[in-house]
């Protein structure tokens, strides 16, 4: 249990610097960065493409380790590996193409040595709430990319985590079916009461799903900005049509144009173009 | 698909299958009715002598000399063949120094290297295992360690996400992954090793299905040696298709 007072997940002073291996030496690909997160809360992170969203969300997960600052989940430093009530989501496809869905959804269960009655309930349950019943038997190639999302979002649901981490997890799908699966992130948020943490470069996604947005700066990757969206916990999609929306959409992208601008190498133009 | 679809595709495959069953046949009967009686034995008198051989016991002694053979050098060439691969799959830079000398080892002809076979093993039956085992070995490394660069490195990541220990992402994400193309692998041992038995078998060799052969062609008794062609030709074909639908299920998931 966390101590009272601790935040479900903490960054301080979070840097990384890769060795690149070449004669280019080490890359300073994020930090330092500082997030709190409280329990039960929804942050989202965007940032310009290279500016170090993925290192930031793996280094918070435990799969790779600051080169300087710490981490902290429930109070307790986060050290090599991932931490028991920590779900990933990762961009790629990650599900396991010789197993049903079902079987995929229980895998994580299954390793976890979990009886079989429990997994059985767990698993119909997050089949039936991800919407997939009707693909319990099918093997991830008969699913669409959206759908194979899902299967990997339930797996990662049934360990029943108190912090979800999600990198970019509808990247790769379209506009539509990105809002539908923003849509059955909130749901899952509120049920599981979980804190959120999702990285992805759509602004409008970023805005619609969070009680809060960090704007990363072009690499190294620091916050520019936290941005406090005051929606309630019951939004869905539909707040996409609010002017709060437009208003909170136009303004973190004037923070990031000029980061993506920078990103892109074009700093000359930035300062003639101006604000 | 529908069911009555994968009904008429396969009879369309019969329909094929049967065509080129007659194609051959027929190609055969033209080609004894050109060179006649001393090369060939027609299709339907090699099919008679074929059941004949089946109820001799000489036969099956030398079926059983190839069937020990060729069972000895599929295992070692198989157990040495994985484990090779998996080394080099999993050392990034010994498989990209190994791959090249493998694939000219792969496409030289192994007869070459006979004479030395038989002066380092001896006659009989080591030298027939050592042949079947170079020429199968090849392939399974090669597609085991193509099995091992192919995993998908999402995958090794959901495993350290679910905290799965060494053992666990071996059994439960490692093997299911490479399985298929290991596989394919074998498959293709399967069909070059048989080839390297028999030939292994035709020189310097008293036993087997293809000292039987060669000994058809210098006694002359074409009747024999055709009969025993028609055999081999039939269990290899037979298990290479067993082989391959096995193959295309396992890979069909993907």
């Amino acid at each position: 249990m966390p101590a009272t007072g601790d935040p479900r997940a903490r960054l301080s002073g979070v840097t990384k610097v890769f060795d690149t291996g070449n004669r280019q030496g080490t890359v300073h690909a994020l930090g330092p960065v500082d997030l709190d997160l409280a329990a039960g809360e929804f942050v989202t992170v965007v940032g310009p493409s290279g500016c170090g969203k993925t290192t930031l969300l793996e280094t918070l997960a435990g799969l790779t380790s600051p080169s300087a600052g710490t981490v902290a989940f429930e109070g307790k430093p986060v050290l090599g590996k991932v931490p028991r009530g920590i779900g990933i989501v990762f961009q790629e496809d990650a599900s396991l193409p010789w197993l049903t869905v079902w079987d995929n959804i229980a895998f994580g269960l299954r390793r976890a040595g979990l009886a079989a009655d429990e997994i059985r309930a767990r698993v119909d349950y997050a089949v039936s709430f991800m919407g997939l019943g009707a693909f319990a038997a099918a093997y991830p190639a008969q699913l669409s990319g959206g759908m194979r999302q899902r299967v990997c979002i339930a797996r990662t649901l049934v360990l029943q985590p108190r912090l979800i981490l999600l990198d970019e997890p509808f990247g790769a799908l379209d506009q539509q079916t990105r809002l539908l699966m923003g849509d059955e992130v909130l749901r899952l948020w509120r049920e599981t009461k979980a804190s959120v943490l999702l990285i992805t470069h759509a602004i409008d996604e970023a805005v619609m799903l969070a009680d809060r947005v960090g704007i990363l700066s072009a690499r190294p990757g620091r916050f520019i900005e936290l941005v406090e969206t005051g929606w309630p916990a019951s939004r869905s999609s539909r707040i996409v049509a609010e002017e709060a929306f437009g208003r909170l959409t136009a303004h973190i992208w004037s923070k990031l144009r000029v980061e993506a601008m920078k990103a892109l190498g074009r700093v000359g133009e930035v300062s003639r173009a101006g604000p | 698909m529908s069911v009555r679809d994968a009904g008429e595709r396969r009879s369309l495959r019969l329909g094929d299958a049967g065509l080129l069953l007659l194609f051959v046949v027929l190609a055969w009967q033209a080609l004894y009715e050109a060179v006649g009686e001393v090369a060939l034995t027609p299709p339907v008198a090699t099919l008679a002598n074929a059941g004949a051989l089946l109820r001799s016991p000489v036969f099956w002694g030398h079926a059983g000399a190839t069937a020990s053979a060729f069972t000895a050098s599929l295992a070692i060439g198989a157990a040495a063949g994985v484990a090779a691969g998996l080394a080099l799959g999993f050392r990034r830079f010994s498989g990209l120094v190994a791959e090249p000398i493998l694939t000219s080892l792969y496409t030289l002809p192994k007869v070459t290297l006979y004479p030395l076979v038989l002066l380092v093993f001896g006659l009989g039956l080591s030298a027939k295992i050592a042949f079947g085992v170079m020429h199968g070995v090849i392939p399974v490394i090669l597609f085991t360690m193509n099995a091992v660069r192919n995993v998908d490195p999402v995958h090794l990541k959901t495993a350290r996400a679910l905290n799965l220990t060494a053992l666990q992402t071996a059994a439960t994400i490692l093997a299911p992954a490479v399985a298929p193309e290991i596989f394919t692998g074998l498959r293709v041992g399967f069909s070059l090793t048989l080839l390297g038995v028999i030939i292994g078998e035709m020189f310097a060799s008293q036993r087997g299905l293809g000292f039987m052969i060669i000994n058809g062609i210098n006694t002359h008794n074409v009747p024999t040696m055709m009969a025993v062609i028609l055999l081999i030709v039939a269990f290899a074909v037979a298990a290479g298709t067993l082989l391959l639908v096995a193959d295309h299920k396992l890979h069909r998931r993907r």
